[in-house]
């Protein structure tokens, strides 16, 4: 047998193995959500870091969690703050974040809610060095960039969105999120494992340029960081309906208790949301820029307006417009999450409507 | 104010008070709320909306510029609303009036909001940073402690530290406190920089757009192997010119197609094509020496700023055709394929058939008609190729005779014959034939025709740009502006030190000499993210904490670990003894720019 086939038949079983963990974790995040206890309201937040405070007073006035903010505050023992309504992301100061969970006490065992959450992020894990082997031995079997067909395009949106989330994760205990990623994700990675597959082979010469590989690459992952920052913005919307309806009426227990309550704050969601899109709106407009360089020495001209060029456009204009639209009184909040929803709707739309129905220079259809 | 126009009012002794500067000032009024209007923030973003929006028939409807072809299709089929949709632009969206105005609206409003911000930028630049408030507890971000050295000291220090860190800082002694200090610092002016220098550089880059549209063109022609042309309109089968190009000027080149090879995978897809060229760049000036190049696939050739590519390849079937006369002619024209086995089609036409007075033409012009295989293969009397290298190359054709139709002054497509003519009589198929290399076969009249061979022909294309460098300079320096303008966050810091016992309240007597009391307060005036943790390190700066005792006592009952990531939870009322204030109110900002504020 030719080395090279078995090796893509290594890439083949390894994707099999990226569905199944993306799907088992999704169901993990799912129960997860389900059985999570809903973030406590604001009354339930300050009696409970009283009780937290009560108990745990000792351990911190002598543990190492207060030492650094000793500093600040004149003794260890008056390092004690509020637990402050900031979303900040990027702050992670090493110390345990008192989730639902820990509030009854750090002896307890974690729930069971909390026990599907974590095997989630294990099997997440495990999906996504699957996904990475996929794509490397992909890549090693076809003798090039494994980026030349949609089916490796989806390949590597998958592990770039998933790596994505499994950072924001780590860094905001907002698991929550995982489920929003996540359902795209696996609904992508099975279209491609199944509709999309093609078998490994080398590519038409006007794609072997490295213009090409370079703008295939950064589409790809500046597309995939947006999903996540999509993800969070309609996270941030359901969120944001759920919390007006809630104080609309307070007394619904019902409601309150359903799921969009256990999502992540709306300070935190839009964080989120903007965060990754700053990070993948630069890449994203290098990536056009690359694609223009490569049209230039490829077909000609740098821009003709081909129809997966106009896409590209739209959406970026959709997300110079998110970015303008959080400066702007009056589409803050929800309309810029509508804004940020949109510009990656246009994205999949490129990707998978432009490549398929309509024939251009890009079109991969015939 | 009303102007009432009624004529008859007006008597002509007592005129009227001219109502000339009313209606002056209101029009002035009307134009700076246009203008202000024009250059808002929420206008901006319904432009940018409309942009998109208009640009999507671009990429769902054929556009002339892209598909002549499909682009009449789509008309043939939709005879209700193509035209309609024609006469709208809809089929030359990036050139229609409408798409024009969008851009064009959000271009001027671009500039009117951009100028004034450089104005602003270039005195900010020269600014102070803004005085410390009165009362830092109310910042986003605030917080209090003391340390061991008196106040001069601290502010030295605190000053000194921050213009490290490439603070901005302005220290003065507080006037309200004798002996106290504060200094206000700030950073990331060069946001705003980035941010400008992005949008200065969309506009350099429609300059540059506009700049290829205007001046530059394109134009393509197959050249088979052996032959050569100079650059003018007249040589390109089809040209693209730029709104003021006439074709007059084009620098001319010469080029000649020495040897096309190409390369193909085992399962027959194309992985590679070159063109052996030689070309003359400045043939007009004596001397000019022909020079030798291989083009490519995404390898042009770069001339005078003209630029020649290879787009295409194919082949050219090659007959020899001999007349009952003896007279014989060798034959050749470009065969087309848009098929991934090179399989193409094509007609090679005969309109002057040697020894035929021209009014005979009529009746005895020939016609081979039909498909070239690279690789052929026969099967039922149909040929098809299985691969797109002449490896046995098998040509299956119709034969005609008569009136071609080429002197009607009507032009026709030279890889096929005009069906009209068939369909009106006027040329007849007088056979069907499929020939390999080598075969030959004879007409009823004798004529005979051998298929000898093939050769190789090169699509080229050539581009002028004149706009293109600048479009890669004003794209290279967008993407810095942004990413300058997303990186770096605009930061404000104060802090106030005052002697401790001077009048602190409660620790007023407490404190020895020699120590400080410092408070700080922060605000982030772009983006509150990650602000927290940089202003625990800088409001540090003063130096090391120092314990106090009315404090100490308190705190031992009412503690909770610091947990700046319990963003779930809303603000909580403040815990006894808290010394570390955050606060996150939406709007809190600068007031003097209501719509740049961020309330991240
Ligand atoms: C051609 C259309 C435009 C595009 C593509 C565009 C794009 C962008 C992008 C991507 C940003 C985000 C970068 C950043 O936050 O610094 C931005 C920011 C901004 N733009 Fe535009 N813009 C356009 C027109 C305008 C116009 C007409 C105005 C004025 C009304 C404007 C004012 C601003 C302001 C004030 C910011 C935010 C500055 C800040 O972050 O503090 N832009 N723009």
């Amino acid at each position: 047998m030719n080395p090279n086939s078995s090796i893509a038949q290594v890439s083949d079983l390894a994707f099999q193995a990226t569905m199944a963990a993306y799907l088992v974790a999704l169901v993990c995040l799912g129960i997860e959500l389900a059985a999570k206890r809903r973030a406590p309201t604001e009354l339930e937040a300050v009696s409970a870091a009283r009780r937290v405070a009560a108990k745990s007073g000792l351990l911190v006035g002598s543990g190492a969690g207060a030492a650094n903010t000793a500093g600040i505050a004149g003794t260890a023992a008056t390092a004690g703050s509020t637990p402050s309504g900031s979303a900040d992301v990027t702050v992670t100061s090493g110390q345990q974040p008192p989730t639902a969970a820990q509030t009854q006490g750090p002896a307890q065992p974690p729930s069971w809610s909390e026990r599907f959450g974590r095997a989630a992020m294990v099997v997440t894990v495990v999906g996504l060095v699957a996904n990475l082997i996929s794509i490397v031995t992909r890549g090693i079997a076809a003798g090039r960039l494994p980026l030349a067909n949609v089916y490796e395009f989806s390949a590597a949106f998958c592990f770039v969105a998933v790596l994505c989330w499994v950072v924001l994760a780590a860094k905001t205990k907002a698991r929550g999120l995982g489920l929003f990623v996540l359902t795209p994700v696996t609904l992508l990675a099975f279209l491609a494992g199944t509709v999309l597959w093609q078998k490994a082979g080398p590519v038409v010469a006007s794609l072997n340029s490295y213009w090409k590989w370079i703008h295939v690459t950064t589409v790809s992952i500046s597309g995939s960081v947006l999903l996540v920052s999509g993800a969070a913005s309609v996270m941030y919307l359901l969120r944001h309906r759920y919390d007006r309806k809630v104080t609309e009426h307070p007394d619904d227990v019902d409601l309150a208790n359903s799921l969009p309550g256990k999502l992540p704050s709306l300070q935190l969601l839009d964080k989120i949301a903007y965060r990754t899109a700053i990070v993948a709106f630069p890449l994203y407009t290098f990536a056009i820029i690359a694609g223009a360089l490569w049209a230039e020495v490829a077909w000609g001209r740098y821009w003709s307006w081909d129809p997966k060029e106009t896409v590209a456009f739209i959406s970026w204009v959709f997300y110079a417009g998110y970015l303008h639209a959080r400066h702007t009184s009056g589409w803050r909040g929800v309309r810029a999450a509508w804004v940020n929803i949109v510009g990656f709707a246009a994205i999949i739309f490129n990707l998978f409507f432009i490549n398929y129905v309509v024939t251009g220079l890009h079109s991969y259809a015939s | 104010m009303t102007i009432t126009d009624a004529p008859g009012r007006t008597t002509g002794a007592t005129p009227r008070p001219p109502a000339k500067p009313g209606k002056v000032r209101a029009t002035l009024q009307f134009l700076r709320n246009v203008w202000r209007g024009l250059t808002s923030m929420r206008t901006a973003l319904i432009l940018l909306f409309l942009l998109a929006l208009a640009s999507l028939p671009g990429a769902l409807l054929p556009q002339w510029d892209n598909g002549r072809e499909k682009t009449q299709a789509y008309l043939d089929e939709h005879t209700t609303w193509g035209p309609l949709l024609n006469k709208l632009g809809f089929f030359d969206v990036f050139a229609s009036p409408w798409y024009s105005a969008i851009y064009l609206l959000l271009f001027i409003s671009l500039i009117g909001c951009v100028l004034p911000r450089s104005v602003d930028f270039a005195r900010q630049l020269r600014a102070k940073p803004v005085r410390t408030p009165r009362n830092l507890a109310r910042m986003p971000l605030s917080t209090e402690y003391r340390v061991d050295t008196d106040p001069e000291a601290t502010a030295d220090r605190v000053e000194q530290q921050l213009r490290q860190r490439h603070w901005r800082v302005l220290r003065s002694a507080e006037p309200a406190t004798a002996g106290g200090y504060t200094v206000s610092a700030e950073k990331g002016y060069l946001r705003e920089f980035g941010n400008l220098v992005f949008h200065f550089s969309l506009i350099g880059l429609l300059g540059a757009v506009a700049t290829g549209a205007l001046f530059g063109y394109s134009g393509s022609r197959l050249i088979g192997t052996g032959e050569s042309y100079c650059s003018s309109v007249a040589s390109y089968d089809t040209f693209r010119a730029g709104i003021t190009v006439d074709g007059t000027d084009l620098t001319p080149f010469c080029v000649q197609l020495d040897k096309l090879t190409a390369q193909f995978s085992p399962e027959g897809m194309a992985t590679g094509f070159q063109a052996d060229v030689q070309y003359q760049a400045n043939p007009q000036q004596p001397g000019d020496a022909w020079q030798r190049t291989t083009i490519e696939v995404n390898e042009p050739l770069r001339l005078n700023g003209q630029r020649l590519y290879l787009m295409g390849h194919g082949y050219a079937p090659e007959l020899k055709v001999t007349w009952p006369n003896g007279q014989t002619r060798d034959v050749t024209s470009n065969f087309i394929s848009n098929d991934a086995s090179l399989l193409s089609t094509g007609a090679v036409k005969i309109p002057d058939p040697p020894g035929v007075p021209a009014d005979q033409n009529s009746t005895k012009q020939l016609a081979i008609a039909g498909l070239f295989a690279p690789t052929a293969v026969v099967q039922g009397g149909i040929m098809t190729s299985v691969f797109p290298q002449a490896t046995a190359p098998g040509l299956a054709v119709k034969i005609y005779r008569g009136d071609l139709g080429v002197n009607s002054g009507v032009p026709q497509s030279v890889y096929a014959i005009d069906q009209g003519q068939v369909d009106a009589g006027k040329l007849k198929e007088i056979k069907e034939v499929n020939l390999m290399v080598g075969q030959r076969t004879t007409l009823d009249d004798g004529t005979t025709i051998e298929f000898t061979g093939y050769r190789n022909w090169a699509a080229l294309q050539t581009s002028y740009d004149p706009g293109q460098f600048w479009a890669l300079v004003f794209a290279v320096l967008l993407l810095g502006g942004l990413m300058i303008s997303l990186i770096i966050k605009r930061r404000r810091v104060w802090f106030r030190i005052t002697p401790i016992g001077a009048d602190n309240g409660p620790d007023a007597g407490a404190g020895g000499a020699g120590r400080s009391l410092v408070s700080v307060g922060g605000l982030a005036r772009t983006d509150q993210a990650g602000y927290g943790a940089e202003f625990d390190t800088v409001a540090r700066l003063a130096g090391p904490a120092v314990p106090d005792p009315a404090t100490e006592a308190a705190a031992s009952t009412a503690t909770s670990p610091e947990h700046s990531q319990q963003a779930e939870s809303a603000a909580a009322p403040a815990v006894p003894g808290t010394e570390r204030r955050r606060r996150q109110r939406a709007g809190l900002g600068d007031p003097a720019q209501p719509e740049r504020e961020s309330d991240e």
